[in-house]
């Protein structure tokens, strides 16, 4: 039985390029820089977060094992494939209708390759890491190689949430919007461009079970030549699975009736 | 005959037709607190069965409304049935509203992998078909062109174009043989009737029955969700035809003119009526005349009979 999942999976592998080409060519259109934007937006939101919370507001680094602008980068990209991923996947079966309505095709493809194409945009933005890592003099080290773990378990994450919320949106539109103040809170919990240094007690928790700060804390580490939180990790990576079965699970339950809604 | 192509058995398509579409929460709750949530159910299809064999070219017929698409669209895996299962054995390549699945954006090059790929093929393969895919669509240079400024024609023409680029095992038309202008017409015809002449299987929609009965060897007739004939071409196309018919003189006419059809009715069966009398009466005239010329044998016999009493009377006499 999962053979045959697989299977078909494989057999629809040009569908999901063509979808996840599609995105990005999409996304790009019309502008002169094309997909260079996916590396000077978020130089750009960097410089002027690590502008606004060092002079503005006078927070410093100190404490922290890399550089400010490094820690606000790695949330920043981290997050924001979170929110687009998941905001694409939402959307995806009613921005793909025409074709659903007309040709057979599985239709998880959909947030798949939607959560697909803009983790591809993420993981081309992570030059910008690299580059503003050296340029920060941030010291190599074999630490660094546990960055994939968070990479890989973040894209599990956005895709089974996606899925999730993709499953709703066909019923209730109001979805959207409530997921937009949801990730605004998600946002602010997730630590971007702050420490949780200066919380304690309950709220200490909040950002703890928050899979999202967990996964950008292990890319910290990573970045700052320590080992990850090896629980922290272990919860974010439960989660992030127990989410994508999850998702599929809601989803397979619903998926014939999403043509009679769209 | 060849092997089972399609097995449809015994498919049912239920739809919720509640009367607005309620897509938001709040709308919802308060639906489900005045417990106005039932939804009238309709059965778009129920108990479809039929079977279709390699080669055959399968005519669908009905009224608007009567189910054909909907059964076309379960066929081709858009929809999956209520109740029942269907088989299908080979690669169906559904010629539906063509063109509805395009990338508005995209340039008509970029949908030819888009919706080729939607179809199943493989890039490899469709780039090796790019060129003849442009050239059958007659599009020139306008592939490169975005689709959203595109005719509804030429989009129709390259969705052709894209979706019979191979031989299917199973082609599935919902009337699309009205596509595009009078050249491509003839052209897109001319390339379906190759197709079939290579042993493929052919569901076909229309409401035209001269064309159904010039391109399909067997036909099934649907009336509001049923199954109600199925069989050779011609005999369906026939009782379809006459159904039509009847349904046309009885229901669908102004008054006036259902007046005069009944007037005319009446007068022909008063017509008939008379003749049948005038029939009866004139079998009665025979009869009267065969009785006749009975009688007027016997009173011929009668006479000799007499005679010969007479002459006998007169031996007597003698």
């Amino acid at each position: 039985m999962s053979n045959a999942y697989i299977k078909k999976f494989i057999s629809y592998r040009h569908l999901t390029f063509e979808l996840v080409k599609k995105g990005i060519k999409l996304k790009y259109r019309k502008s002169y820089l094309g997909i260079l934007w996916s590396l000077i937006e978020p130089l750009l939101t960097m410089t002027v977060l690590t502008i606004v919370f060092t002079r503005l507001l006078g927070r410093s680094a100190k404490g922290l094992e890399i550089p400010f602008a490094v820690y606000i980068l790695i949330g920043r990209l981290m997050f924001s494939f979170f929110s687009t991923g998941t905001k694409t996947a939402m959307r995806s079966i009613r921005s793909n209708s025409t074709i659903i309505k007309k040709v057979y095709a599985p239709k998880y493809l959909y947030p798949f390759s939607s959560a697909l194409y803009t983790y591809v945009i993420f993981l081309i933005s992570l030059i910008d890491l690299f580059v503003v890592s050296v340029c920060m003099g941030v010291k190599p080290s074999w630490y660094m190689l546990q960055a994939f773990i968070p990479l890989i378990l973040i894209f599990f994450l956005t895709f089974g949430i996606g899925m999730i919320l993709a499953t709703i949106d066909v019923f209730f539109r109001d979805v959207e919007y409530i997921w937009d103040v949801l990730s605004m809170l998600i946002m602010y919990t997730s630590a971007i461009f702050y420490t949780i240094r200066r919380f304690d007690g309950w709220i200490l928790y909040v950002f703890k079970f928050n899979p999202i700060y967990r996964l950008i804390e292990g890319f910290r580490d990573a970045f700052s030549g320590q080992p990850m939180h090896p629980y922290g990790m272990l919860y974010a990576g439960l989660f992030s699975l127990g989410v994508t079965l999850f998702g599929f699970f809601i989803f397979y339950k619903r998926q014939d009736d999403f043509i009679l809604h769209i | 005959m060849g092997k089972t192509m399609l097995d449809v058995s015994h498919v049912g398509m239920k739809f919720n037709l509640s009367k607005e579409k309620i897509d938001n929460i709040k709308e919802y709750i308060i639906k489900l607190l005045k417990r106005q949530l039932h939804y009238n159910e309709f059965w778009a299809l129920k108990d479809i069965t039929f079977k279709v064999e390699q080669g055959d070219r399968v005519g669908i017929l009905g009224l608007n409304g009567a189910g054909k698409s909907t059964l076309l669209k379960i066929i081709s895996g858009v929809f999956k049935p209520t109740e029942g299962k269907i088989t299908v054995n080979g690669k169906i390549v559904p010629l539906l509203e063509l063109g509805a699945g395009f990338e508005k954006q995209y340039t008509g090059g970029e949908n030819i992998y888009l919706y080729g790929t939607v179809l199943g093929y493989t890039r490899e393969f469709l780039k090796e078909k790019y060129d003849e895919i442009v050239e059958f669509s007659g599009l020139g240079e306008f592939i490169d062109v975005p689709i959203k400024n595109y005719s509804s024609g030429m989009r129709a023409r390259l969705g052709f174009s894209i979706a019979t680029i191979v031989d299917p095992e199973i082609l599935i038309l919902d009337e699309v043989l009205s596509v595009g202008d009078r050249r491509f017409k003839k052209k897109s015809l001319n390339k379906i009737k190759s197709m079939m002449a290579s042993d493929v299987t052919v569901l076909f929609v229309s409401h035209n029955t001269n064309q159904i009965r010039d391109i399909c060897n067997k036909a099934i007739l649907l009336q509001n969700g049923k199954l109600i004939a199925n069989g050779e071409v011609n005999e369906v196309c026939d009782y379809y035809e006459k159904l039509i018919d009847e349904e046309y003189d009885l229901a669908e006419l102004p008054k006036t003119a259902r007046k005069r059809i009944k007037r005319n009715k009446r007068k022909e069966q008063r017509l008939q009526e008379q003749q049948e009398i005038q029939k009866k009466l004139e079998k009665l005239e025979q009869f009267e005349k065969e009785q006749a010329e009975h009688q007027t044998e016997n009173k011929s016999e009668n006479k000799s009979e007499n005679q010969a009493e007479n002459q006998a009377d007169s031996n007597t006499e003698d």
